[in-house]
């Protein structure tokens, strides 16, 4: 845990000095909304690091002694459960905090797919232009036209529920952003004379690419990739509340909310507190993004 | 303009031929269909039925008998409910349409008083507490929304049926749930191209003209503000339509989500086929419709 602080405070710092240098990274880091922001998200990734030592119970203990006690501040409530029991009695907090680790490394790990493929597609289609670039965009025009969550449940349930189908099945929706910004960027610099220079020296196109295109872009994949975790969570949850997620080994915050939804009333803690979970998560990731936005954009002063 | 028409029109054509791949893949990414049909048969009799449902032809005859009938409706039995799967799915649309459109009613009319008057009184207390709203609700699972509504609504004040179809009140809590997930994105929206506008010489002329506020905004700034606000939200129909598909399976709603959702888990791919493209060639054709739309409403594009 304590490595988690200062790496991520690199990472920023790294891209703050692409836009402007320490300014917006000081205007970041000063920032209430991005302070909450974060400290939500650090309890929250070290909740799902340490999960296994962090919750009070076995996730999967069940025990139909104590089913559907109610959190702890309820009448009935006891303090050794204190976010309440499920219907077969486990423990409604430890499933919160491991289903912290599905949520986070789909959220994660589809945002590192999508990028692999957007930047990628970005590239190729910039540089080779013509015939390439209309059937990338036409591909994009394509995958967009698909209410992305039915397309990924369509593939998930055709591939089989596992947890690396939802993560490349979340990763290849919301790539075109990527496309779009890094094409954007290659169609500016292809034209610019120190570019056609430097080509004209012999510079391969991968140290240009390197040297010039993802430096130039970095600031907007950046906020992007980091709204685009909030809502992978956000369709992971879905995908599960529909019940093809990752298999019903691992508790996850959309299965909980599933199983509440049947519950719902005679235990409004079952689907209202993993739901909650996932709205704090979810919220403090888009409150850093926004305010990265806003301190990477060197419009606003 | 009719050049402009033209390569719409083309770029149409063109990406309803790739919805039709992406559909006709589905089905060949669970690998064998055979096997899902007739789980128990022997190896013989599901060649034989390979044969019958032409499984064993190459795939790109395939792929143009799928598109030939995919264009006439005909996407096969559905496997459980041994009827046309396009007709099952039809026959729902109605009901998805009609929470569709009372959510939009309800996002608009909530999103187009509050988007403007934030981006009037822009960094006012309103302003920052829409802000707040907007950042919470798009932090939301539509899903749970639609749970907490009925927590709410109908299991603790018994105001409302907890889920179903068809009578008023049942309409109610989906509306409402679509609507408050569709609400933040249309606050944004209506905020930011107000914002766009608003400062602008022309408004600034009409108020020296000496107009009241309310006119300036209403005939000057929201016309020319409503060309983004209607391109952006053909774009996010998507993602409505799929809200839509949550909503509906959290209060039980007979559209064509639910339908999609329940063939999903039983492997009923004629369904679930047909509802994926039937879906996506809606939003491929709202989003043509926006592109025309768009032309005729904006007079630069209209020159070209």
């Amino acid at each position: 845990m304590a490595v988690t602080l200062p790496q991520a405070a690199v990472a920023y710092e790294t891209v703050a000095a692409g836009a402007g240098g320490s300014r917006a990274w000081r205007r970041f880091a000063l920032n209430p909304a991005a302070i909450a922001g974060s400290l939500i998200l650090l309890v929250m990734v070290s909740a799902a690091v340490a999960a296994p030592w962090v919750a009070p119970h076995d996730p999967a203990k069940q025990s139909l002694l104590r089913r559907f006690t109610p959190p702890m501040w309820q009448a009935g409530g006891s303090s050794a459960y204190p976010f309440g029991t499920d219907q077969v009695g486990r423990d409604v907090l430890s499933r919160i905090v491991h289903g912290a680790r599905i949520s986070l490394l789909v959220g994660v790990s589809a945002v590192i797919v999508s990028l692999l493929v957007g930047v990628t597609a970005g590239l190729v289609s910039g540089f080779l232009g013509g015939k390439v670039d209309t059937v990338i965009g036409t591909v994009v025009d394509v995958w967009l036209s698909f209410p992305q969550i039915l397309l990924a449940l369509a593939f998930v349930a055709a591939l089989g529920p596992s947890l690396v189908t939802i993560i490349v099945v979340l990763g290849l929706t919301g790539w075109e952003r990527y496309t779009r910004v890094v094409r954007a960027e290659v169609m500016v610099l292809r034209e610019k004379e120190f570019v056609e220079a430097a080509r004209a020296l012999g510079v391969g196109r991968l140290r240009i690419i390197f040297r010039h295109v993802l430096p130039n872009t970095v600031s907007s994949i950046v906020v992007m990739s980091t709204l685009q975790v909030a809502q992978a969570i956000l369709a992971e949850a879905a995908l599960s509340f529909l019940g093809v997620g990752s298999g019903n080994a691992y508790p996850t915050w959309g299965q909980m909310i599933s199983l509440g939804r049947d519950f719902v009333t005679v235990a409004w803690w079952l689907a209202t507190l993993p739901g909650l979970a996932i709205l704090m998560t979810v919220l403090a990731i888009n409150l850093v993004g926004d305010r990265l936005r806003d301190a990477l954009d060197p419009r606003t002063t | 303009m009719s050049a402009f028409l033209i390569r719409r029109l083309l770029r149409f054509v063109v990406v309803c031929i790739g919805v039709s791949l992406v559909t006709f893949s589905i089905l060949h990414a669970s690998g064998d269909p055979v096997a899902l049909i007739m789980p128990e048969a022997a190896e013989a009799d599901r060649a034989k039925l390979r044969e019958a449902l032409g499984l064993s032809d190459p795939l790109p005859t395939q792929f143009v008998r799928f598109v030939a009938n995919a264009a006439r409706g005909d996407f096969g039995q559905s496997f459980f409910h041994r009827e046309p799967a396009f007709r099952l799915v039809v026959e729902r649309l109605p009901t998805t349409l009609t929470l569709t459109c009372l959510a939009v009613a309800l996002a608009l009319g909530v999103a187009l008083p509050v988007g403007i008057y934030s981006a009037v009184r822009r960094n006012t207390v309103a302003d920052h507490s829409a802000t707040v709203v907007v950042f919470l609700g798009q932090s939301m699972p539509v899903f749970w929304i639609g749970i907490m509504l009925m927590l709410l609504f109908a299991v603790q004040w018994r105001l409302l049926p907890v889920s179903g179809w068809g009578t008023w009140s049942s309409m109610v809590l989906p509306s409402v749930t679509l609507g408050a997930f569709t609400t933040p994105l249309f606050m944004r929206i209506i905020r930011s191209s107000m914002l766009e506008v608003i400062n602008l010489d022309y408004v600034r002329t009409a108020r020296a003209k000496g107009l009241s506020e309310w006119l300036v905004i209403c005939r000057h700034a929201l016309r020319n503000a409503a060309l983004p606000i209607v391109t952006v939200t053909g774009l996010q129909f998507g993602l409505l339509l799929g809200g839509a598909v949550l909503t509906e399976t959290v209060f039980a709603v007979p559209g064509v989500g639910r339908l999609i959702v329940g063939a999903i888990r039983q492997l009923d791919f004629p369904i679930v086929q047909a509802g994926v493209f039937l879906l996506a060639i809606i939003i491929v054709s709202v989003n043509f419709l926006v592109d025309v739309l768009y032309v005729y409403l904006n007079p630069t594009v209209r020159l070209r």
